[in-house]
């Protein structure tokens, strides 16, 4: 039983859970994640760790409630028992010395995006954070990554912060800002990894995704979280998350995280991805 | 000599009761029902005490069979199931899923005309006996000796070597990456073959003997293995073969194509088939295919067929050829399970959505024996057809997950990804580092996992009494 900690909510719809887990706070890494179960024989889905703090034993969480488990996460108060926090599953991302790393975060990605973010600087690297949501009331620990990254830009589809528009911007972005991008590392929906990776393609600017397919275990027993990359089939839970967002097949990507819609009776709110992908059809 | 040897031969092997096949199918409950005192008795009669035992060398952890059989025909059961208990610490489970009639049973004397006693039968007939009975025996156990050792994975082998050590004494912790032990028998044979409840008693009764159980932990992720030993005087590793294999070829990743254990998982161990009340969810298939003829595409084709689809078997191979037990197959058939043998799938069609909808298959024909001994497959030009799926589960086979091998220096590991161990110890190329069961041999049973628990349990022993003695 992991006890929660601590849990709010941050901006409409994205709650901030505090965790003890002092196994996974021990081992893990910027780009890892847990598997958690809210209640015995529920569900078990997978989520970025956003943080964590080694000596007191917690992990934190931003979790973007879309659906059944994560609306019964939401909905726990602290003090609240969960039955499975497993991990650190998935390979830490890749943090080395680059040069510059435009780091794009967007919904709950703008967590999980932090502590590579702050693994970067650690290693030396100049950092250019983009972050991207709907509107300006969305955004949360602006000041946390403007603390820690060389520049700081938004994107709000409204245009009621920063720059106007949706990642489709991001070319502009670069060429204003005057800086010569070695790599990307991108955080968040499938809809954000997926433009963000057309947009560099044509700049050849290597990108990194993280992606968030269905998974089961974890640990590479089940094959559901299947992705095709290049011309190979991965284990996202075990090969990735990481992966080549240039090679991502990203139809088959999107297609098979649908998989579920139909019995996930997903409540109207649960379209906020969906509505993002009209959006910026 | 007992009075029975003088009596004329008893060739009349008892028949299981079962459920019905119209009946069965649309349930998840257990097929077989067990048998009925009276009718165990009257088996167990039927043995000859044979002096020289051939079904006691055809069982891979050597219970006394003879022994335990003259228990249940004296209605000593108490006597019975210690001798069991003596050999195998499962056997509720094995008296289930073992394939008898390819060990115990098919040495027996009687198997002649047909009438090999049902020692697996009775097997599961005692164990169950035992499981109604209030007060269960505890088996004496050692003085503390202050030794600790790390399980890793708890299925039939992991539970066997923690038992025996428990029992010597020394401080057993179990990790376990799901939340859930029995590792296949709980979420991969289904629960209308092997009730979960029995699953679950086996490890209630590790737990009170003291076997410290942690789930939830994946050793290599969580914490490696050079790092918990550290902690721990020796580790056995009995991780499995989870790794699913596909078959790589086009259109596989579409929706509605599972791997089995995914499928399996799903409903086992998520239990997906009482879905929307717990929560993971399964979908409604209509027409499924099941790859392959193992225990596992079985296993697969009858829960499809369970939750209301057409369900059919598609094997490269003839009838004969099926790896799967005699028993199953014959239930499935029962069941009215399709069988397209000689008959292998190259690719899948999908539609707009990205879901299957159609598998081609090509007819195959039988050519020389290969390594295996099985006659091979050869594809018949031209035999291509098309017919329609909406679901497609692949159960051509595991391999061992990488993730220890990978993160674990110094561990031998041969070419299929396995922990290379002593057949005799279990003992692997890295110093106080036991394996067995799947995760060495590859997918095989679960009674061989077990034989593999014990004999490393017997040398892990060994070397806590005189460590350093490696
Ligand atoms: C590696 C990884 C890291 C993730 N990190 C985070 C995170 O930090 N914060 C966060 O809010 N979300 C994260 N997600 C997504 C999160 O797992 C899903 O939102 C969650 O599983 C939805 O469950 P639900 O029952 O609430 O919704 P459901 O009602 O089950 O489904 C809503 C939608 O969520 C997706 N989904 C459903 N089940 C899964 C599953 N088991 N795995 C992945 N997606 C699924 C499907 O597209 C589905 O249509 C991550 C996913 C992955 C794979
Ligand atoms: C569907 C199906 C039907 C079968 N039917 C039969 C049958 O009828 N008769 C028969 O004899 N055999 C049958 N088998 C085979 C039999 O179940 C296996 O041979 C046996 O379970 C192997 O036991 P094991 O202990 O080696 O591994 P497993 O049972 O695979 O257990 C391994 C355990 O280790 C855990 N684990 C894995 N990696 C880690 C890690 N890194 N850290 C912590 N824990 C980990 C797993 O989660 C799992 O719980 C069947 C198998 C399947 C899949
Ligand atoms: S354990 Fe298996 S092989 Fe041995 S006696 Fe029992 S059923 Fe037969
Ligand atoms: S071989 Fe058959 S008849 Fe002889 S002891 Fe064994 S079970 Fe009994
Ligand atoms: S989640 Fe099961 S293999 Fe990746």
């Amino acid at each position: 039983m992991h006890k929660l900690v601590e849990s709010k909510m941050i901006v409409p719809n994205i709650f901030l859970l505090t965790l003890e887990a002092p196994a996974v706070a021990r081992e893990v890494k910027p780009g890892q994640f847990v598997i958690l179960r809210v209640e015995e024989d529920g569900e078990r889905i997978p989520l970025s760790v956003a943080d964590w703090d080694r000596v007191k034993g917690t992990i934190t969480i931003v979790l973007m409630n879309v659906g059944y488990t994560t609306d019964k996460l939401a909905s726990l108060k602290a003090g609240a028992s969960i039955p499975t926090v497993v991990g650190p599953l998935g390979n830490p991302t890749e943090i080395d010395k680059f040069g510059t790393v435009l780091c794009l975060g967007g919904c709950y990605g703008m967590g999980s995006l932090f502590p590579i973010v702050r693994g970067l600087k650690e290693k030396g690297n100049r950092v250019v954070a983009v972050l991207e949501a709907r509107s300006s009331y969305l955004f949360y620990w602006e000041k946390k990554f403007e603390e820690i990254s060389d520049r700081v830009f938004y994107i709000t589809r409204d245009g009621s912060r920063g720059y106007p528009g949706h990642v489709g911007r991001l070319p502009e972005i670069i060429k204003f800002s005057g800086e010569s991008v070695d790599r990307m590392i991108i955080n968040g929906c499938t809809f954000l990894l997926k433009r963000g990776s057309d947009v560099s393609r044509e700049s050849g600017i290597k990108t990194i995704v993280s992606l968030n397919p269905i998974m089961i275990d974890g640990t590479g027993m089940c094959g559901v979280c299947r992705v095709t990359v290049g011309s190979s089939t991965k284990f996202a839970c075990v090969d990735g998350p990481d992966f080549d967002g240039h090679q991502v097949d990203w139809k088959e990507l999107l297609q098979r995280r649908k998989m579920y819609l139909e019995e996930e009776i997903v409540p109207l709110r649960t379209s906020r991805c969906e509505e993002h992908k009209k959006e910026s059809r | 000599m007992s009075e029975h040897q003088t009596k004329k031969l008893d060739m009349n092997r008892r028949g299981m009761p079962k459920q019905l096949p119209e009946v069965r199918k649309h349930n998840f409950s257990e097929v077989a029902l067990g048998y009925p005192l009276e009718i165990a008795v009257e088996e167990a009669k039927r043995c000859l005490q044979c002096k020289k035992s051939n079904c006691v060398s055809k069982c891979p952890v050597e219970i006394n069979i003879p022994e335990f059989i003259q228990a249940i025909a004296e209605k000593d059961f108490s006597s019975g199931i210690r001798i069991l208990k003596e050999k195998n610490c499962l056997p509720a489970v094995c008296g289930r899923v073992c394939p008898q009639e390819e060990q115990c049973e098919e040495a027996c004397v009687l198997k002649k005309k047909g009438g090999q006693i049902a020692i697996g039968r009775l097997e599961r007939f005692l164990a169950d006996w035992e499981a109604e009975q209030t007060k269960l025996e505890m088996p004496k156990i050692l003085p503390p000796t202050g030794r600790k050792v790390a399980v890793v994975g708890g299925g039939p082998a992991g539970l066997t070597v923690a038992g025996d050590l428990i029992k010597l004494g020394h401080g057993v912790t179990i990790f376990e990456a799901l939340h859930r032990l029995g590792g296949v028998l709980f979420y991969g044979i289904p629960e209308f073959r092997l009730p979960k409840v029995i699953v679950s008693r086996e490890v209630e009764y590790l737990k009170k003997l003291g076997v410290e159980i942690i789930t939830d932990y994946v050793v290599g992720k969580t914490r490696t293995v050079d790092s918990l030993l550290e902690e721990y005087d020796a580790m056995f590793i009995g991780s499995g073969a989870g790794l699913p294999w596909f078959m790589n070829i086009p259109g596989e990743n579409l929706n509605g194509i599972y791997s089995a254990n995914e499928y399996l998982t799903r409903m086992n161990l998520m239990k997906g088939f009482l879905f929307p009340q717990y929560h993971t969810p399964i979908k409604k298939h209509r027409k499924v295919a099941v790859i392959g003829g193992g225990n596992v595409a079985m296993d697969c084709v009858r829960t499809a067929q369970r939750l209301g689809a057409e369900a059919r078997i598609i094997y490269r191979r003839s009838r004969i050829e099926l790896p799967a037990r005699l028993e199953e197959i014959e239930n499935a058939e029962e069941e009215g399970i399709i069988f397209d043998f000689l008959t292998l799938p190259i690719r899948y069609l999908g539609d707009e959505n990205g879901w299957v909808k159609g598998i081609e298959v090509i007819k195959m024909e039988l050519g020389e024996p290969d390594s295996s001994g099985r006659r091979r497959p050869i594809p018949i030009k031209g035999s291509e057809t098309i017919f329609p799926v909406d679901a497609v589960v692949c159960a051509i086979g595991n391999s061992p997950n990488p993730l220890i091998p990978a993160s674990t220096r110094g561990l031998e590991i041969g070419k299929n990804g396995n922990i290379i161990a002593d057949e005799e110890t279990g003992k692997t190329s890295r110093e106080r580092v036991w394996a067995g069961g799947d995760v060495v041999t590859g997918a095989a049973t679960v009674i061989l996992a077990m034989g593999a628990g014990r004999k490393a349990s017997r040398s892990i022993h060994e070397y806590l009494c005189s460590p350093g003695n490696w």
